[in-house]
């Protein structure tokens, strides 16, 4: 096996013997930090997709990690309140229900996705970045001056909403979701970068002109990359929601999507692995230098630009050396 | 005369007051390899750039197989089958070598809306894209980072992905830089053969290559097309010696 494959392997491994480790000793609130992990990976996972495969770096995600933690947040409200979402044409009633709330989730943020990205994807480098941030910031704005939902103090949920045969409440349990949900996501992603259209998604972002040359629309080649990207984060953000019982505007701000970009380039940009690495890290760091210091976020800046600075590979690529990964 | 697979019809660019491209109509027709040739920056990479997309000319219109493609994206028109070549690479170059004939081959096929096969595994793609790096001889090379590779052999990845595409009409900007003297030779006797597939529009420096291999030769001095004709037509052409030729015996 290759070094970065027993890397990966490690990372993977981490997660699940944390968990069980903190449930022999009893020690629930590592487990909940280690389901906050695989959480933020996933939605790193997504970002990644459009990112590392597409070279799209878009400062807009959070929109859709929100999305999908507003989906969450609104389906169990109408749920514990015992009011339906809406009465005509057609009854719609909330649900309690995680997996109909993540398909809720998933489509909305696919959607949401496809119509940020058609516009944006009309623009690139710089502007791109610029265009990605303005939809995030609108869709910010929108969630704080939308009364229904909470505004500005956001939605709690009571209950944790509900998955047929377990019980949610439980946080092994619930990890036991996060983390089955992350596995096949990054077996899903790691299939698509060796697909045919990674191939070629991959490619455009190399070199632009090449792909068109052999007949293939770099457009949507990117934008499939990015719907799919968007849906992927949208999932993570309405676990997120259930993690916390809670959703608020903080969940769509620019500084979220910051976070979930800062998880990519600390474990390596690109790399499958990589947001499982900067996700740990980072939560490892946040509540390592959070004890000690408020201002934690100045040695993270730090980490970061070290990094940016002697590991472009990041965490993992700093480890495995200058091996690449060939055919 | 057979009707031309590929003509362009009073072409212009202008580039603010410089006339890159100026009044230019040529045909390419099947079978044949026309030589484009002219001193640098004569427009000859503009012209390629017009016929193949990415550059949309002020006026004038081409055709292709009958059809005005002016209107029409780099994309299609490359699905339409004009295979082209650039002067400066083109490459994915993160990627091997075989890497980037599979994306050709991917192209030609049309099969990229495939998410979960792993495409290096697919056999079908696989073999074509092998077989073009073979027929440029970059076979060897199959494994190689394209980062890695001499500007010459990127020249070859160039044509082989070109291949790949299995195009109906060639268009080749300056394949022979950087290969040297048998590397030139080689692609010569490469593309002396490749006509007979599909035509070539092939701008070359290289002037033993292209009295060697061109049907026609038009030549490009300020935009403007100042002759064409054959190789013997060309060399006697006293217009071409003064502007151009001459020029090069002189340097
Ligand atoms: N995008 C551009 N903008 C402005 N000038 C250009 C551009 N592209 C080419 N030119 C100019 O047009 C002329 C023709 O260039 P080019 O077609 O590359 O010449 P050739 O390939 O014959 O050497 C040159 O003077 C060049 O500087
Ligand atoms: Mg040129």
């Amino acid at each position: 096996m290759s070094r970065t494959g027993l890397i990966n392997l490690a990372l993977f491994a981490m997660l699940p013997l944390t968990a069980g480790a903190a449930l022999m000793l009893d020690e629930p609130f590592i487990i909940t930090l280690a389901t906050k992990v695989a959480i933020l990976a996933l939605a790193g996972v997504g970002l990644n997709i459009a990112l590392g495969l597409g070279g799209l770096v878009s400062l807009g995600h959070a929109a859709f990690f929100g999305i999908g933690g507003y989906a969450m947040g609104i389906l169990a409200s109408h749920a514990q309140s015992f009011v339906p979402l809406m009465e005509t044409p057609f009854l719609i009633e909330g649900t309690r229900s995680m997996p109909v709330i993540w398909l809720v989730a998933v489509i909305a943020g696919a959607l949401a996705a496809l119509a940020i990205g058609a516009l944006s994807l009309r623009t690139t480098g710089v502007y791109f970045i610029m265009i990605t941030l303005a939809f995030g910031q609108m869709l910010y704005y929108f969630a704080i001056s939308w009364p229904a939902y909470g505004g500005e103090d956001g939605l709690s949920i009571y209950v944790r909403n509900g998955f047929p045969g377990l019980n949610t409440l439980d946080p092994i349990q619930f990890f036991g979701i996060a983390f089955v949900i992350l596995a096949l996501a990054l077996w899903g992603a790691g299939r698509l970068a060796a697909s045919p259209f990674g191939l070629a998604l991959s490619a455009a972002r190399q070199n632009e002109a090449r792909v068109e040359t052999v007949g293939l629309s770099p457009y949507r080649l990117r934008l499939l990359a990015f719907v799919i990207s968007g849906a992927v984060t949208a999932l993570a953000g309405a676990l997120f929601a259930d993690l916390n019982r809670f959703v608020s505007p903080t969940m769509l701000s620019w500084q979220m999507s910051g976070e979930i970009m800062i998880f990519i380039i600390l474990g390596g940009v690109g790399r499958l692995y990589g947001p499982v690495a900067g996700a740990a890290l980072f939560i490892l760091l946040e509540h390592v230098l959070g004890g000690l210091s408020d201002f934690w976020h100045v040695y993270l800046g730090l980490l970061l630009l070290l990094v940016v600075l002697f590991a472009r590979g990041g965490i993992i690529g700093a480890l495995a050396g200058r091996e690449v990964a060939h055919d | 005369m057979t009707e031309p697979l590929l003509r362009t019809k009073g072409l212009n660019k202008a580039f603010g007051a410089l006339q890159a491209t100026d009044n230019v109509s040529l045909t390419l027709q099947p079978g044949e390899i026309h030589a484009l040739i002219g001193p640098n920056g004569a427009g000859k990479s503009t012209l390629i750039k017009q016929i193949a997309g990415g550059l949309a000319p002020d006026t004038g219109q081409i055709f292709f197989d009958g059809q005005d493609i002016t209107g029409l994206s780099t994309v299609a028109r490359a699905r339409a089958g004009l295979g082209r070549t650039f002067q400066i690479s083109a490459l994915a170059m993160e990627y091997t070598v075989l890497q980037n004939a599979m994306l050709g081959a991917l192209g030609q096929a049309g099969t990229v809306w495939r998410f979960f096969r792993p495409v290096m595994q697919d056999a079908a793609l696989r073999g074509a894209a092998q077989n073009a790096l073979e027929r440029v001889g970059l076979a060897g090379l199959a494994t190689r980072r394209t980062a890695e590779l001499s500007h010459g052999q990127r020249r070859l990845l160039e044509v082989a992905v070109a291949l790949t595409l299995k195009p109906r009409a060639f268009l080749m900007d300056e394949p022979m830089a950087g290969l040297g003297t048998d590397g030139s030779q080689a692609l010569t006797a490469f593309l002396d053969q490749l006509r007979t597939e599909a035509p070539i529009l092939l701008v070359e420096h290289d002037m033993d290559a292209v009295f060697a291999l061109a049907d026609r030769i038009s030549v490009l001095v300020y935009g403007r097309i100042i002759a064409t004709g054959t190789a013997a037509e060309i060399r006697a052409d006293a217009q071409v010696r003064e502007a151009y030729l001459g020029q090069e015996e002189g340097a």
